[in-house]
């Protein structure tokens, strides 16, 4: 049972760790599959990560704070849609013009409103998410390794992780089992067809957009709120681009895209268990060899070493009617 | 078919239709009246503004002036939601079809009839479930209602276009593909179909199939709209037809009642001159030689299949088929933009391919010239000045450098002699090249090529989208390099320009090459044959 | 799909006009400029402070003193650098925004020459460090260059990732390998005094000042991408290149080869920074000593329209800004100084997305202009 104990908590924590990495994820993929590249998740994560903060914090409601966080990703998501859809101007210029601009912004304002070195006060656990305990730990605590993992891993997270791994079969649902799915991705793949059908593909795009802002939305405030207490400086530290990283080689498809998620989180998970642990003969546990290896996973992937990376045709391209 | 009595109001009434894009006046007050359950031909030269005013029809974009009259009533058409409210559907020359979807969700998009597309699908999930039937990447689609599989099936049966609904898109050949564009309109309710140049990309068979549809259509009361700059599809198969030339409309014929040469006069504005004679070719060396070529394309299809040809100084070799069918990829390949997968190449008796350095560059510097098909892809710089256009492909020529660096003065320089020796107007080397019309563009281009004194001259579609006025001096020029003893391949789908330039034909299809002409043994029968697929044997 | 602004016909006529060159290259970048600061003052008066005093505290804290100026050089000389890197990727259609993770790398280069080779004199172990720099920095772009040219990856998403394999190198090989001995501050030891670039003391800058010799070596390096690019075959070649791949094909120009080639002289010019930072100012290999500069480089380039004078205009600014910002702070104490980071997002966006919503308008009033005079 040595291994076992060792495991759990390497498991509860790569559950965590893959909540903001899996709507971020998901956000790419909606905003993808509309025909918009975003490469500004990590922005978005972070004005929501700063506004969930100071809006719990000064609010007391981990909920206004999660809905001030979405509202300041999706201001971001509207300039985005409008530079990409309406000005059809460049979709990765627009991304990392909007991760500068929220790493400006949020120290900015965190500095001037809380006058603690940028960072926001610290949440009292009454205004951050707190693990749910399911009914049914104490019936099962006598089983021997489910009554444990039951308790650890399903029971005893908070509701956003609830909600993040629900989201997961719905977004697969939507994508391809509604109307707007079907739309939704006929615009990431030939928007004149979308056009001449009689469909807005400014309104599809706009739509992915705004449905990618939320979803970032709920990863900030996660991050800031569930995961942390509180909101400290560039506190995303990549998780956006990782996203991005995993969003690729799930192959733009939900179920693949949460594998993918996991992967990176248990990876995550293991290096931070390694940290500091003295190998015999070679010294130092190299972590970062581990917390490289989702960017290497990825270039090794677009390079067509490994099945190939096939994003939505239309992805990237602004739509403008040809003569 | 005769129009109907005169108390039913016609399809469509379009009056005084007027569009301007900036310079260039596309529709002057175009006037058209279609009757219900006719097949109604629009013809005209390229440029002519027939798409125009069909995307006008569809909603693509808005008339600066005039009124449309849909069943008699004034209707506007701000967006193509409106035309499809209105019953009106386009197939356009390029298809309206994402690709990596089935053919039934391609037929739905827009028309899903519910905002769940799995509602009462059981049936069709079960019907599904056949074996073999497997989808491709979007990672399992939707098994959509029943209903539109049923209404797909009934569509398909009424009018002979059966398509596999589980098909993807980007594994059907293109006739297919044009199928399921009609399948698409159908779907939605068009009581009036529009096609623009529907069959560039098919074979005369697959053109036949496509014409016994729209027959069928016709006869069950609904409106074609044949858009096309080909005689024979308008004599073969249209009730009426409408004349178009530099914006206007200049003629409406009932097609019974006239001839293909009253059309092509009406067309042009002028009436057709018989080739003018040429003196004999002056058979010199063999210039270029290729022997069992065979090509791939990017996506790695082989395009080009143990293709043979010689062609020597004095002389102009026309190569003939549909589009699509290797041409393309052989014009490249002897270009050295594209390495062959297969076969010889020997360029003034050299062996080039397979060689070291055998790329567009290399044969260049070796005396070959190469006018591209496709001028606003491959052959301009579009948003840099005509100056910098005039030594694209020679920028490495240490004439325009001084000092080693490229010298501005000097380039211009050429280019102003360029554009005054080819009669390019207006004759401005700063002015970006986008900006020329494309017959002016295209002297350039000839004149960059020409001007190098090239053994071997490969020219592509030479007057694809030059106006009228312009074809003839192009046509002029490739015929004194014949003089000159140069060596020429002329690469054309217009069967007109081939005959008007060759001295021997070869027809391609499907990669090959059917056979080989003279051009006293050429005519258009013969050649539409071949390029059918009949060998020059079976269309003898 | 309707049109993005609902515009009256004769509107729409006017706009048909192109803009004229003096206009693009010039009024456009100081319109979106001045919209960009007319905002922030607008963030600044909106949290109590007065804009007219914060950009005056930027003015004076950036430009008003020698020792202010040697810092606003300082900085703009790796700006300048990055600026270039970004620009001349670029112009061959590439979208470089791995300068951050080159110039990291290209540190290594600078750090392992300057520390192996210090009992060489300074004319010659300056040079080669240099190029040490420069050969990483080439070395570390030209891999996804080559990813892209020959497997088709996609350059945007290749260098993101580089910037973050990049930093984990480097991390592990300071922390772990570098470190200098007995250390407790993840750094290497000292380089030897040979590998130290001369400060600009000559020309009447304090020495306390950190800008350097590196200064000069940017002014160059812009002059020799301005030969390359516009007045060399190679630099047409690669313009070509970045209008159309197809054109470029036909043209017979290798476009496999240009983008590793490009691709190699971005990371040899973000290695600059390197040097600059490196041989200039710090005298050792330290963690994260790039600071941003490879993305502050790309909205040097966007502002300074891709060509080698605007993105040395447009580093000097940003170079002001950011040693403004610091002085900032201190003289209106509501105000950060990571407001200039707001600033740097904020010209990206309007220069490089929305750079279409001011265009109408200009076009509108120079083509009413042109018809009332």
């Amino acid at each position: 049972m040595e291994w076992f104990d060792a495991a759990l908590p390497i498991l509860a924590a790569t559950l965590r760790l893959a909540v903001p990495l899996l709507l971020a994820a998901l956000a790419g993929l909606f905003s993808e599959r509309s025909g918009i590249v975003d490469v500004g998740l990590e922005g978005k994560m972070l004005v929501a990560a700063f506004f969930s903060a100071a809006g719990a914090a000064v609010t007391g409601s981990v909920w206004l704070g999660l809905g001030a966080g979405i509202l300041a990703s999706c201001a971001l998501g509207l300039l985005h849609a409008l530079a990409c859809v309406t000005l059809r101007g460049s979709q990765v210029v627009s991304g990392m013009a909007i991760n500068i601009l929220a790493s400006g912004l949020t120290a900015t304002l965190a500095l001037f409103w809380f006058r603690m070195g940028g960072q926001t006060p610290p949440l009292p656990s009454s205004a951050r998410f707190l693990a749910i305990t399911l009914p049914g730990v104490e019936a099962l605590s006598g089983i021997p390794v489910l009554g444990r993992l039951y308790a650890a891993l399903v029971s005893g997270q908070t509701a956003l992780v609830y909600v993040t791994l629900a989201l997961v079969p719905l977004a697969a649902f939507v994508l391809y089992r509604t109307r707007f799915g079907l739309r939704l991705r006929a615009a990431g793949e030939h928007p004149a067809a979308v056009d001449t059908a009689g469909l807005s593909v400014a309104g599809l795009r706009y739509a992915g957009v705004m449905i990618a802002s939320v979803l970032c939305g709920m990863a900030g405030a996660y991050i800031a709120t569930a995961q942390g207490a509180g909101f400290l400086r560039e506190m995303t530290a990549g998780r956006g681009y990782i996203a991005l990283a995993a969003m690729i080689l799930g192959g733009w498809r939900p179920g693949r895209i949460l594998l993918t998620c996991l992967l990176f989180a248990v990876l995550d998970a293991v290096a931070i268990r390694l940290q500091g642990v003295i190998l015999p003969g070679i010294g130092a546990f190299p972590v970062q060899a581990i917390q490289a290896l989702p960017y290497l996973l990825t270039v090794i992937l677009l390079a067509g070493f490994m099945g190939r990376a096939i994003p939505p045709k239309a992805s990237g391209e602004p739509y403008v009617k040809e003569r | 078919m005769q129009p109907q009595d005169g108390a039913a109001p016609p399809a469509i009434e379009l009056r005084g239709i007027d569009k301007r894009f900036g310079a260039v006046h596309a529709n002057r007050a175009v006037d058209l009246t279609v009757h219900r359950g006719t097949i109604h031909g629009i013809i005209g030269e390229n440029g002519a503004g027939k798409s125009t005013l069909m995307a006008i029809l569809h909603g693509f974009y808005q008339a600066d002036a005039g009124t449309i009259l849909v069943n008699g009533r004034a209707a506007t058409i701000r967006d193509s939601r409106d035309a499809i409210r209105l019953g009106i559907e386009m197939v356009h020359q390029h298809f309206m079809l994402v690709e990596r979807f089935t053919v039934l969700e391609n037929v739905m998009l827009g028309a899903e009839g519910g905002p769940l597309l799995a509602r009462g699908a059981a049936r069709a999930r079960a019907a599904q479930k056949r074996p073999g039937a497997a989808h491709g990447g979007t990672g399992a689609p939707p098994p959509p209602p029943a209903r539109a599989r049923a209404e797909l099936k009934r569509l398909g049966e009424a009018y002979g276009l059966s398509v596999d609904p589980d098909a993807r898109i980007d594994e059907l050949p293109v006739g297919a593909q044009q199928r399921v564009e009609i399948l698409k309109a159908l779907y939605r309710g068009a009581e009036v179909l529009i096609l623009d140049e529907p069959t560039g990309v098919l074979t005369p068979q697959e053109a036949d199939d496509l014409f016994r549809v729209l027959r069928a259509l016709r006869d069950q009361g609904r409106t074609v709209l044949l858009i096309t700059h080909k005689l024979r599809e308008i004599m073969a198969i249209t009730d009426r037809v409408s004349v178009m030339r530099a914006g206007q409309m200049v003629a409406h014929r009932e097609t019974a009642a006239t001839s293909p040469e009253e059309l092509g006069e009406l067309m042009i504005g002028r009436r057709l001159a018989a080739p003018a004679p040429r003196p004999a070719p002056q058979a010199g060396p063999v210039l270029l030689q290729a022997e069992g070529l065979s090509v791939r394309d990017a996506a790695g299809v082989e395009r080009v299949k143990q293709v043979s040809l010689s062609l020597r100084g004095g002389e102009v070799l026309g190569i003939a088929g549909v589009a699509g069918n290797g041409q393309g990829e052989l014009l490249e390949a002897l270009a050295g933009m594209r390495a062959p997968s297969a076969g010889r190449i020997f360029l003034r008796g050299q062996q080039v391919f397979p060689g070291r350095g055998f790329n567009a560059a290399a044969l260049r510097r070796q005396g070959l010239a190469h006018v591209p098909e496709d001028r606003l892809k491959s052959g301009l710089l579009r948003r840099q000045s005509a100056a910098a256009c005039a030594i694209l492909g020679h920028q490495d020529d240490p004439s325009w450098r001084r000092f080693g660096l490229l010298s501005p003065r000097a380039i211009a320089a050429h280019a102003a002699r360029l554009m005054q020796a080819y009669d390019v107007r207006p004759p401005d080397p700063a002015l970006r090249s986008g900006l020329f019309s494309g017959g002016n563009q295209q002297k350039l281009i000839l004149g960059r090529e020409i001007e190098r004194d090239p053994a071997v001259l490969l020219v592509g579609q030479p007057t694809r989208g030059v106006d009228i006025g312009g074809i003839d001096s192009i046509h002029q020029r490739i015929l004194a390099c014949r003089a000159a003893g140069k060596a020429v391949l002329v690469v054309s789908v217009e069967l007109d320009e081939i005959l008007a330039l060759a001295d021997r034909i070869v027809v391609m299809f499907d990669g090959r090459i059917m056979g080989e002409l003279t051009l006293a043994e050429a005519d258009e029968r013969r050649l539409g044959l071949m390029m059918a697929g009949m060998t020059r044997e079976e269309a003898a | 799909m309707s049109a993005p602004l609902s515009l009256s016909r004769p509107l729409a006529r006017l706009m048909a006009h192109p803009l004229p060159h003096w206009a693009e290259v010039a009024l456009l970048p100081v319109l979106n400029l001045l919209l960009a600061l007319g905002l922030t003052a607008l963030l600044v008066w909106a949290m109590g402070s007065d804009p007219v005093a914060a950009l005056a505290a930027l003015a004076v804290g950036s430009l008003g003193s020698a020792d202010a100026i040697g810092y606003t050089l300082y900085y703009a000389t790796n700006m300048a650098f990055t600026g270039l890197a970004v620009a001349v990727a670029f112009q061959g259609g590439l979208f470089n925004i791995g300068a951050e993770g080159q110039a990291y790398l290209a540190g290594l280069g600078v750090a392992l020459v300057a520390l192996n080779l210090g009992a060489l004199p300074p004319w010659l172990l300056v040079p080669l460090a240099m190029l040490g720099g420069a050969g990483f920095g080439a070395a570390w772009a030209a891999i996804p260059g080559w990813l892209q040219a020959r497997r088709g990856s996609h350059i945007v998403i290749t260098t993101i990732m580089f910037n973050f394999l990049a930093a984990s190198l480097m991390v592990y090989l300071i922390v772990n390998v570098l470190i200098a001995p007995g250390s407790m501050a993840p750094e290497t030891r000292r380089f030897p005094t040979a590998a130290d670039l001369p400060d600009l003391s000559a020309f009447g800058f304090p020495s306390s000042a950190p800008v350097n010799l590196s200064l000069g070596l940017a002014l160059l390096a812009a002059l020799a991408v301005w030969l390359l690019v516009w007045r060399s075959p190679w630099g047409y070649a690669l313009r070509a290149l970045g209008e159309s791949a197809e054109v470029a094909r036909y043209a017979g120009i290798d476009a496999g080869r240009m983008i590793v080639q490009v691709m190699a002289l971005s990371g040899a010019l973000a290695a600059g920074v390197a040097v600059n930072e490196l041989l200039g100012a710090q005298h050792k290999l330290l963690l994260a000593f790039t600071g941003g500069y490879g993305f502050t480089g790309i909205a040097v380039a966007l502002m300074g329209r891709n060509h080698p004078l605007g993105v040395l205009l447009a580093a000097l600014l940003f170079g002001a800004l950011t040693q403004g910002g610091a002085e900032l702070a201190f003289e209106v104490p509501d105000v950060p100084s990571e407001i200039v980071v707001l600033i740097q997002g904020l010209v990206i966006l309007l220069t490089g997305a929305l750079g279409n919503m001011l265009r109408r308008p200009v076009v509108v009033v120079l083509a009413l202009l042109r018809r009332g005079g």
